[in-house]
């Protein structure tokens, strides 16, 4: 079957400094992909790489078999919170539409049908009765389920996903994990950029180890022992041993 | 001396006796507040308005350059002039954000200074060659707009040929906005998002700097490099403040285009003083305005809006 995400030798530097190393990486569609590492591992950067918003030094990113910059119509993108301005001056629907503009020529208007589908992915985020209201009056979590109704209304079969849980309460954590297991029955790729070790066994499917390069790459339960956690996380998080106990105790 | 304020000389006037001449100065003003403040907006919104104020002096080296070489004041080579220094002033200021450690604040302050200094150059060497006096190049000389050569169209005449070409930079401007509106607002909110739409960002900044430096020129002549930043900003950063939404915002930012126009037209006959300067003294005022607004106001944030008609300026 044709990999979902296909990359070969992908390669960044920032600066000259290389943050990323020949990420060869081949994901199958259908799956709900966590990527984790620590922080500075290179994991948001992996994401822009394939999306063309940094430019690699090297390798190639091919999205369903083709090159990602003539496929980037069937991908969906949430980028981190604090990435943008939410002072800025437009309200919940104004955001959600901005995800239809991919499918919009040049100097079309949003149409009723637009709308449409826009309310109807506010609605499965549970923001519906907030389309009116500014962004700057939303909380954390609320903030990010436009976000991630945004990315519903692309209508993709790929989604790349920076921290969605990032600040978010509870119940928006919990939402959102219905949402994306909903996504992957229905056959959609996501791939999730994710911190929290403790939930990531439940969340995903498969996981991506990163650390400026692939540690491993699997289905979850290969993927999350000890060994590898250690080799990605180095001694650095406290958390670790714990983990490494439970994962222990349910061996 | 504040002279006295006479109904009939300050507010009767300006419309009646003296309207063939303020007519052209209030339509110049308000073009020209128009096309910067529509552009500002953008400017403001992406925390350009440094941006602004480096392509309005740096174009003078472009104008310099421009007219030395065709020997023309035309229209066409003034702004070819401005439009080529406006890109390299911003292809310079991201190359040396891009390939050194330096941040892009002090990057802006080293090409526009040394680019207008380089115009300054050319201009005390080919002082004999070039008609650009110091005081309209600071300040333009928007009172005496009435007074330019008109343009002809088939044999009638139309306008004093600035205020038509600004009025054409006008509708150039509400056009590129009209049709570019979704680039625009992605590029500017989100910008990474606008990439994954396979929207260029990049070209929508250059194309949006490309359009900077054009309505910049045709300010220009009316208000100088220095009041033409006022006029970037003022509107946009006026509407910001009272409004949720970006189509609010740009309309917002044409009513105080308006308003200030007006407003400075009286304020400059009054006191006998500079048009340009009386009206981004007026624009500030109700920037002023606004502020307040939003302080008294900040309590009903969140609850409906007041009903129309109420507010203090209009919006």
């Amino acid at each position: 079957m044709t990999p979902a995400l296909e990359t070969h030798d992908l390669t960044v530097a920032y600066h000259k400094r290389p943050v990323l190393y020949g990420v060869d990486l081949a994901v199958p569609p259908g799956h709900l992909v966590g990527i984790m590492g620590p922080n500075g591992a290179g994991k948001t950067t992996l994401i822009k790489a394939v999306m063309g918003i940094v430019p690699p030094v090297s390798g190639w990113v091919k999205i369903f078999g083709e090159p990602a910059s003539r496929a980037l119509g069937r991908v969906g993108y949430v980028p981190q919170r604090e990435s943008v301005d939410w002072d800025f001056p437009v309200n919940v629907m104004d955001v959600v539409l901005m995800g239809r503009y991919g499918r919009l020529g040049l100097g079309r208007r949003v149409g009723a049908k637009e709308r449409e589908i826009a309310r109807a992915c506010l609605e499965k985020v549970g923001m519906l009765p907030l389309a009116d209201r500014q962004i700057a009056n939303l909380s954390g979590g609320q903030q990010q389920r436009v976000f991630l109704a945004r990315a519903l209304a692309q209508e993709s079969d790929l989604y790349l996903m920076d921290e969605p849980f990032a600040g978010v309460d509870a119940t928006t954590e919990a939402a959102i994990v219905t949402l994306l297991q909903e996504l992957k029955a229905r056959g959609k790729t996501i791939l999730v950029v994710h911190h929290d070790l403790t939930s990531a066994q439940q969340y995903f499917d498969m996981l991506l180890l990163v650390n400026l390069r692939v540690v491993a790459f699997g289905d979850t339960a290969e993927v999350f022992t000890e060994e590898l956690l250690q080799k990605t996380y180095g001694g650095r998080l406290t958390i670790l041993s714990k983990i490494a106990q439970e994962v222990k105790n349910q061996g | 001396m504040i002279p006295p304020f006479d109904w009939q000389r300050v507010v009767v006037a300006p419309w009646t006796d003296g309207l063939p001449t303020y007519g052209w100065v209030v339509l110049m003003g308000f073009l020209v507040a128009l096309a910067c403040g529509l552009i500002g907006n953008f400017l403001v919104l992406r925390r350009m308005a440094l941006v602004g104020d480096a392509i309005s002096h740096s174009i003078l080296p472009g104008i310099a350059v421009a007219f030395l070489l065709s020997k023309s004041r035309g229209t066409i080579v003034m702004f070819s002039g401005a439009l080529v220094a406006g890109l390299v002033t911003t292809v310079l200021i991201e190359f040396i954000h891009r390939r050194t450690r330096v941040k892009q604040d002090a990057a802006i302050g080293i090409v526009f200074s040394t680019l207008f200094a380089f115009g300054v150059l050319l201009i005390s060497m080919f002082a004999g060659q070039v008609d650009l006096d110091a005081d309209c190049v600071l300040y333009g000389e928007l009172g005496l707009v009435g007074m330019e050569p008109y343009a002809m169209i088939g044999g009638v005449e139309i306008a004093p040929q600035p205020v038509l070409t600004m009025g054409i930079v006008c509708l150039l401007v509400v056009a590129l906005i009209f049709f570019f509106y979704k680039e625009l607002l992605v590029s500017s909110f989100d910008p990474a998002l606008a990439t994954s739409l396979g929207m260029r960002p990049g070209v929508v900044h250059h194309a949006l700097m490309a359009a900077l430096s054009v309505v910049v020129v045709g300010a220009f002549r009316a208000v100088g490099a220095i009041l033409v930043i006022a006029m970037l900003i003022l509107p946009g950063a006026t509407a910001y403040l009272l409004v949720s939404r970006l189509p609010r915002m740009l309309l917002l930012s044409v009513i105080h285009a308006a308003l200030s126009a007006v407003a400075g037209l009286h304020l400059g006959v009054w006191l006998d003083c500079s048009i340009g300067a009386a009206m981004v003294v007026a624009g500030a005022a109700l920037f002023t305005l606004a502020w307040l607004r939003v302080l008294l106001g900040r309590r009903l944030v969140g609850s409906p809006p007041e009903p129309e008609g109420t507010s203090m300026i209009g919006g």
